[in-house]
């Protein structure tokens, strides 16, 4: 009887722990939770290795890169590494330079991309079919095939050198992935109701009056998303950048790739040479600040570029 | 019946006004240099104080590409072994890490800013000085690089050893598409899942029978804009050839546009197979 009693009391005690540890109906069980959290902190911490180490890295002294004790907490705060990659970026001029060369064919990409991605989901016409393959296919076109007849036609125009060479593609729907944005915004403009539009028509409202009034307040988060991205690839292209610009106007990350010439040029000649010698604390110093930038502009945007990413998820209903 | 027809008119014509920047645009900058580089791939391409001179070499670029440039080549096999490691890596860790942020977790927000961070800084000279500087390697991952060494060089030793050395770089390209499935997994009806639980379908089922079917087109997307972005990231060492190849005195601008046409039509295939393969399987599914 006793030994019938202790049976019932473990087996409730065994339904309890198994429902706190796998989880009942709703709610996920404790091990599963766990489980979460193990791996998306194992994760974050491989994504964010290569940063942290660019942090520590670029506030230790030569003493400390050269001491083996010292791995992830230096020994003092040492600020030299700053001061030098600053002056070998010319940070602020160049941050100026780099912001004009960014902002300006973000705002003319995404506009553009609004309008062809409208155009492409909300309207038949003959011809669309080709136009929204075309308009993929421009995605999987290496950069390299249409650079050299584009740098050819740039020279031509007197274009090198001047942001034009970026802007003109960008207004045009040729930017930098351009195609993504235009996807996005079809996307976007898809799901708008056919009956709010329908509804809007027998108000008497014409379609551009459609487009500005109902269409473009429910993409707001598409527009988010392209003017981030946009900012963010032409920030970070060097290629075309540094082909199209040459000596006229120059971005951070253009310097960045200079930076070890730049650094030997202004500190290690003649007789200090040697004691001036660059190290892996300045050159990550350097990285640091020509990324800091984007990383002040994405913790100020991230905020609003998740919530985009909700209300899209709501809107998409 | 006329004045619908009428109407159907007026609308193409104002959906053509809104796509006619694009058309303009695609003539110019990329329809065109699209043809002229095809041209300048058959030429022999002199830059001259008068401008360009070309001389008519037929196939020569291209037999150079295959038969005298062997290091070309050598990229190129490199290339397609990276794409066949590094983008099933990149799909799988995404829809994994897009699951893990779609679940009720604490701190969603800041473990998604980490997760998208690499998209924000990851240009060409960012990376490479990161990777000079040997910070986008793990210790603990490269001990375990030194045991896998030593235990032969078979294709999966050697696969393991290039995922280890580059597993960081390669989630560091997946940041996009954890968000696209996240916001695909964010749009999904709870209710289907509702249903399913009252079917009697468990969360392993669910996500078999539900999540990923209905996750499909987002692959596709996804696989697509891996392959391109691994294809014309600036590290990658067929771009770079192109690029030195561009400026050469012996073999210039001719020879560069064969090269990237070569990879431009390589691109294509591996998308056409890959994109092919996969909406074939989806078709079939869709049949029964």
């Amino acid at each position: 009887m006793q030994n019938f009693a202790g049976k019932i009391v473990e087996s409730d005690a065994y339904k309890k722990i198994k429902k706190i540890l796998f989880g009942m109906n709703e709610k996920d069980g404790l091990l599963l939770k766990i489980l979460v959290y193990i791996l998306l902190i194992g994760i974050g911490y491989v994504f964010l290795y290569p940063i942290l180490r660019m942090v520590v890295e670029s506030f230790k002294s030569l003493d400390d890169i050269l001491n083996p004790l010292v791995n992830w907490i230096p020994t003092q705060l040492y600020l030299d590494n700053y001061s030098k990659a600053n002056d070998v970026l010319n940070f602020f001029p160049t941050l100026l330079e780099t912001l004009y060369v960014t902002v300006l064919p973000s705002i003319a990409q995404t506009a553009v991309a609004a309008v062809v991605g409208y155009g492409l989901a909300r309207f038949t016409f003959p011809g669309k079919k080709i136009v929204f393959a075309l308009a993929l296919m421009t995605f999987i076109i290496p950069p390299q095939v249409t650079l050299i007849p584009k740098y050819i036609f740039f020279s031509d125009l007197n274009l090198l050198g001047s942001l034009n060479a970026f802007t003109l593609p960008a207004i045009s729907g040729q930017g930098l992935n351009s195609a993504i944005f235009i996807l996005i915004f079809y996307q976007f403009f898809r799901m708008v109701p056919k009956s709010l539009e329908e509804a809007a028509q027998l108000d008497g409202a014409g379609h551009f009056r459609i487009f500005f009034t109902i269409a473009i307040p429910m993409a707001v988060p598409a527009f988010i998303i392209s003017f981030l991205f946009s900012f963010v690839w032409y920030w970070n292209e060097t290629y075309l950048a540094s082909l199209y610009f040459g000596n006229e106007l120059t971005t951070l990350p253009l310097s960045l790739q200079q930076f070890v010439a730049t650094y030997t040029q202004m500190f290690a000649t003649g007789a200090e040479a040697d004691v001036n010698k660059i190290n892996e604390g300045i050159r990550m110093a350097g990285t640091l600040l020509s990324i800091l930038p984007l990383l002040v502009v994405y913790f100020l945007t991230q905020k609003w570029f998740v919530e985009g990413v909700d209300r899209s998820g709501i809107t998409g209903e | 019946m006329k004045k619908l027809s009428k109407l159907s008119t007026k609308n193409s014509l104002i959906g053509l006004l809104f796509v006619s920047p694009w058309i303009i645009g695609f003539l110019i900058f990329t329809a065109f240099p699209l043809f002229y580089s095809l041209f300048l791939s058959f030429q022999k391409v002199k830059i001259t104080t008068g401008g360009i001179q070309t001389t008519f070499t037929s196939f020569e670029n291209y037999r150079y590409a295959f038969g005298v440039d062997v290091v070309f080549v050598d990229y190129i096999f490199q290339y397609l072994e990276q794409l066949l490691v590094s983008v099933p890596i990149i799909i799988v860790i995404s829809i994994i890490i897009a699951l893990l942020l779609n679940k009720k977790v604490r701190f969603r927000g800041f473990f998604r800013t980490i997760f998208f961070l690499p998209v924000i800084i990851s240009s060409g000279p960012v990376i490479k000085e990161l990777i000079d500087q040997g910070v986008t390697t793990i210790p603990a991952l490269s001990q375990i690089e030194s045991v896998l060494s030593q235990s032969g060089d078979g294709f999966i030793i050697g696969l393991l050893l290039y995922l280890i050395d580059n597993l960081i770089v390669i989630l560091w390209f997946s940041g996009v598409q954890i968000l696209i499935f996240l916001a695909a997994l964010q749009k999904m009806d709870p209710q289907i899942y509702e249903a399913a639980k009252v079917d009697g379908a468990s969360t392993w089922e669910s996500f078999w029978k539900i999540t990923l079917p209905s996750l499909v087109p987002m692959i596709i997307v996804n696989v697509v804009y891996t392959i391109v972005n691994l294809s014309v990231f600036s590290l990658n060492t067929v771009i770079g050839h192109i690029q030195s190849n561009m400026f050469k005195v012996d073999t210039g601008f001719g020879y560069a546009s064969a090269l990237a046409w070569i990879y431009f039509l390589i691109i294509t295939v591996v998308l056409a197979i890959v994109v092919g393969a996969m909406t074939l399987k989806r078709r079939k599914k869709h049949a029964y």
